[in-house]
């Protein structure tokens, strides 16, 4: 190495969750344990939450109905257009409605194992625990979840699960929670509970004496930058797979807020943990603006495919079979196309990288359905599967019941996010972080349908019931906007915009995104390797120099400026996207959605290095020219056992 | 395959460009070239957009997020059509739609109840308020039964689903000649109204919500059905009538109007 990739500091530990209990009993005893807040304090206490998603939005409904003050901030027009909307398949809940064998114990067994053994332990419990309630709550406020004849919920297996515990509503599960806590917060805004500030972006976290007190904004209709205080600050701000520039989040989805705490001090933990969903429509173009995911349950039917030969332009259905190679189904006999997502993903990888792939780039691989046509009827097929065979030829112009779909895999999740412990703060005090924006419950990969009850459980019942035990201390000493710590904060947010706005060189934001966004993919993508990942490490400083220096933004500060929005969130995306590497490159292991090439088995798959690697990378935000710090939390096993997952 | 024909189209487009709320605006033509026809709506504007702000152009101002047809952030009309040719949220919409040579006129949603914060970018919180108003069943975190506790009979609850599936465009207000918020306002009360959980509150809540919605700078509904032509999801004029329907039920019941 010519230069120090990081430097180890103090490791760091949970000390939230009361190991001196049994697992089953350390959320109850948590709970108990947590001081309480008198129900008139409870006026006198502000909440800032950034975010209006399944996390935020929950949160900002429950800590109001509680009776503290909440002031909600969010960059949409409206709290309902958060990216949870988008959200197709399902919420887990151990409610063994069944009868199938679930439980707790079962869920929570799953969720490691699907993580890879590098989650929390007594996270991932406390999620099974309360996963039942989420279903309750989102009852009550009348969310139309899918039911079977007798009125009663319906369940399906979902994400290879051999249980059927995912409830759903149609293909637009998130949509119909997320409207249920839309609601309940516009319960609370009605009655005059929560403070509203809808198209205002977080820019910056103001820290008082140690305390996370309040944070600096744009409004993005108005360009007015204001600062707001409080008792303390949740961020709840989703995920970071814009990096990628390319990705099926929200085209505004961004990790702004959560990096610009981090670089006052919150520690980021595993950002190299990234998932990549194998079912989404191919690119089409340079243009192309966002990727679209299609359902997976498309490989309950679908046949995977590719053409034996290389360079194999002709129409698929003039490729006769024995010029196919079913790929997954040769590889792997027993699971073939229901292998796990990140397998499915490598493996489409690897096809097209030898040059077999399909469609625009040879990007792309066959998910056939002839032969379940003529085995069950098109009828059938029709009757299951017909929105997204619809959304699949809007977005294509090819009808799939005769060509067959076009797939590739697309960045979709990031298991990766701010350091918590169990109570989901941070490492500064008084900032909560929850939803996709923390580290906390998947570990090195998400199960299907489990972002969406992480969310809820997360902004329903577990912050609310862990921030009153920070809350006990308050109200804390009056700090307003002319503290010194928030004029710092709010001159360096002004700093930063105007030096955007003056530099008008020759090249346009999106150009730096797309370029940092190809990089990510080619390198710290389905598969990293130490020379492709020093090469990104080479390049990204470089990108950043540039874009300092030649980035072009348009227009003014004082109005509605997409451009200067996208700034900002692409000066952040560079920043990260070289600690993910930093971090992909330290991990010299293969886990979950991190696949390193020097670290698997002689059949291919993801080999662990559990005697080296598992703990939780925690990174310490450095200034530019100093390698960043690594804390180790060390995971500890003891109810779960480590094993290698096999699916041959 | 369609896909990966090379045609490309040239375009006209003639664009309503506003300041902000407080300026006048007009149509503004530009001219695109080289248009994919897998290109999709918003990535075609995209295109003009990185060359405007290439030669110190102000880049055109429109509202999208997810790019998937649900998070109901975008919409614009297109040749006075909300959302444009295709029964489809505006993200969804693709150029394939569209021929070589097309002239387009491309404007913001049009009602007193949008105002518009640039170009064609409007400002909808006036939704917001109407669901704030009683868009919602009162039920506080920890206080609900066991989901199983109350079923639902299947047709009720796929009623209410359907109703449920609306993104909050307001596509409805803009293709609607009087402006009205009524389909939007419908949904959100059918789709509450048919399950068992909304019932106590079935009376209270449409008065309160037809009364915010004329609070708001919107139209009367005269059953035109313009909005429903035009919704992405397909909402149903049905929901209207169940609107009127409990909207009278409450006032034949003795509730005094709230508006």
């Amino acid at each position: 190495m010519t230069l120090e990739l990081f430097t180890v500091g103090e490791p760091i530990a949970d000390t939230k969750a009361p190991r001196d209990v049994p697992i089953n009993d350390r959320w109850n005893e948590r709970k108990f344990r947590a001081r309480l807040v008198n129900p008139a304090n409870r006026r006198r206490l502000s909440v800032i939450i950034v975010g209006t998603g399944l996390a935020g939005g929950s949160a900002a409904a429950t800590l109001a109905e509680a009776g503290y003050r909440v002031k909600n901030f969010w960059f949409q027009d409206s709290p309902r257009r958060a990216h949870s909307v988008a959200a197709q398949g399902g919420i887990n809940a151990a409610k063994n409605y069944r009868n199938d064998g679930d439980s707790v114990h079962r869920l929570f067994y799953d969720t490691v194992k699907g993580g890879d053994f590098r989650s929390r332990e007594d996270n991932v419990h406390r999620l099974a625990e309360v996963s039942g309630a989420i279903i309750d709550q989102c009852v009550a406020q009348g969310v139309p979840f899918a039911r079977e004849y007798g009125g009663l919920l319906d369940n399906r297996s979902f994400g290879g699960a051999q249980v059927s515990r995912t409830f759903y509503a149609r293909g637009q599960t998130g949509q119909q929670l997320l409207y249920g806590a839309y609601q309940a917060l516009e319960r609370q805004i009605g009655l005059g509970n929560v403070e509203q500030h809808p198209r205002t972006e977080m820019l910056d976290l103001v820290v008082v004496d140690g305390k996370a007190r309040g944070i600096v904004v744009r409004h993005l209709i108005t360009g007015e930058i204001s600062t707001h205080m409080a008792d303390a600050v949740v961020l709840a701000s989703g995920g970071y797979s814009n990096v990628f520039y390319l990705s099926t989040n929200a085209k505004g989805s961004n990790v702004t807020a959560a990096w610009r705490a981090h670089k006052r001090g919150a520690l980021f933990a595993n950002p190299c943990y990234t998932q990549i969903h194998p079912t989404c429509i191919p690119v089409s173009g340079d243009y192309q603006s966002k990727l679209t995911l299609m359902s997976e349950s498309l490989r309950n039917d679908g046949r995977v495919w590719v053409p034996k030969e290389r360079g194999d332009t002709r129409d698929p259905r003039q490729i006769p079979e024995d010029e196919r190679d079913y790929y997954l189904e040769r590889i792997y006999p027993a699971f073939g196309n229901l292998v796990p997502r990140d397998i499915a993903s490598r493996q489409a990888k690897n096809v097209t990288d030898e040059g077999r792939g399909v469609g625009p780039g040879g990007l792309g691989v066959y998910l056939d359905f002839a032969d379940a046509i003529e085995r069950v009827g098109r009828k059938a097929i029709e009757a299951k599967y017909g929105n997204l065979f619809d959304m699949y030829n809007r977005i294509t112009g090819e009808d799939a019941y005769e060509t067959g779909m076009r797939i590739y895999p697309a960045v979709h999740y990031t298991m990766g996010g701010l350091w918590v412990d169990y109570d989901l703060q941070s490492t500064i005090p008084g900032l909560f972080v929850i939803g996709e924006a923390n580290f906390s419950d998947h570990g090195a990969n998400r199960l299907g349908a489990s972002a969406l009850m992480q969310g809820l459980a997360d902004g329903y019942f577990v912050l609310p019931n862990t921030i009153n035990d920070y809350l006990a201390d308050g109200p804390f000493p009056k700090v307003d906007a002319s503290h010194p710590a928030a004029v710092e904060a709010e001159q360096s947010v002004r700093a930063q915009t105007e030096k955007l706005l003056s530099i008008n060189g020759t090249r346009t934001v999106a150009s730096f995104h797309r370029e940092l966004g190809k990089l990510m993919w080619d390198y710290c993508g389905m598969e990293r390797s130490e020379e492709g990942l020093r090469k990104a490490l080479d390049r990204i400083p470089e990108i950043r120099r540039e874009f300092w220096t030649n980035v072009k933004v348009s227009g003014e500060q004082g109005i509605y400026n997409q451009n200067l929005e996208h700034a900002g969130r692409v000066a952040d995306f560079i920043e990260l996207a070289e600690l993910m590497c930093v971090d992909a490159l330290h991990r010299n292991e293969s886990c979950g959605g991190h696949f390193r090439a020097e670290s698997q088995t002689p059949e291919g798959e993801a080999l662990r290095d559990d005697e080296n690697f598992a703990y939780v990378a925690a990174w310490e935000y450095t200034p530019e020219d100093v390698a960043p710090v690594l804390h180790r939390e060390a995971l500890e096993y003891e109810t779960v056992h480590l094993a290698q997952r096999s699916y041959k | 395959m369609t896909s990966t024909e090379t045609r490309t189209m040239s375009l006209t487009l003639n664009i309503w460009r506003q300041r902000d709320r407080t300026k006048k605006g007009k149509m503004v033509t530009y001219h695109v070239t080289d248009v994919s026809p897998d290109m999709s709506f918003l990535e075609m504007l995209d295109v003009l957009n990185e060359k405007l702000i290439l030669s110190d152009d102000d880049p055109i101002a429109f509202d999208h997020d997810c790019r998937e047809g649900i998070c109901g952030s975008c919409g614009v009309m297109i040749d006075g059509i909300a959302h444009g040719p295709e029964q489809t949220a505006v993200c969804q919409l693709h150029m394939r739609s569209f021929k070589d040579g097309d002239v387009l006129d491309i404007e913001p949603w049009r009602s007193g109840g949008f105002p518009v914060v640039k170009d064609l970018a409007v400002d909808r919180s006036a939704f917001d308020r109407i669901i704030s108003a009683a868009g919602f069943i009162s039920a506080p975190t920890g206080t609900a039964p066991d989901a199983h506790a109350t079923p639902v009979p299947k047709g009720d609850s796929d009623a209410a689903f359907d109703a449920a599936t609306c993104i909050g465009c307001g596509a409805c207000v803009a293709a609607c000649p009087n402006g009205s918020a009524m389909l939007f306002t419908a949904a959100k009360v059918a789709h509450l109204g048919l399950m068992p959980q909304g019932q106590p509150e079935r009376d209270t809540r449409v008065l309160k919500m037809v009364a915010q919605q004329d609070a708001e700078d919107f139209g009367g509904c005269s059953n035109i059905g313009e909005c429903s032509a035009v919704c992405p999801k397909g909402i149903s004029m049905e929901t209207i009538s169940r609107l009127n329907h409990d909207l009278l039920g409450a006032l034949r019941a003795g509730a005094v109007p709230t508006s």
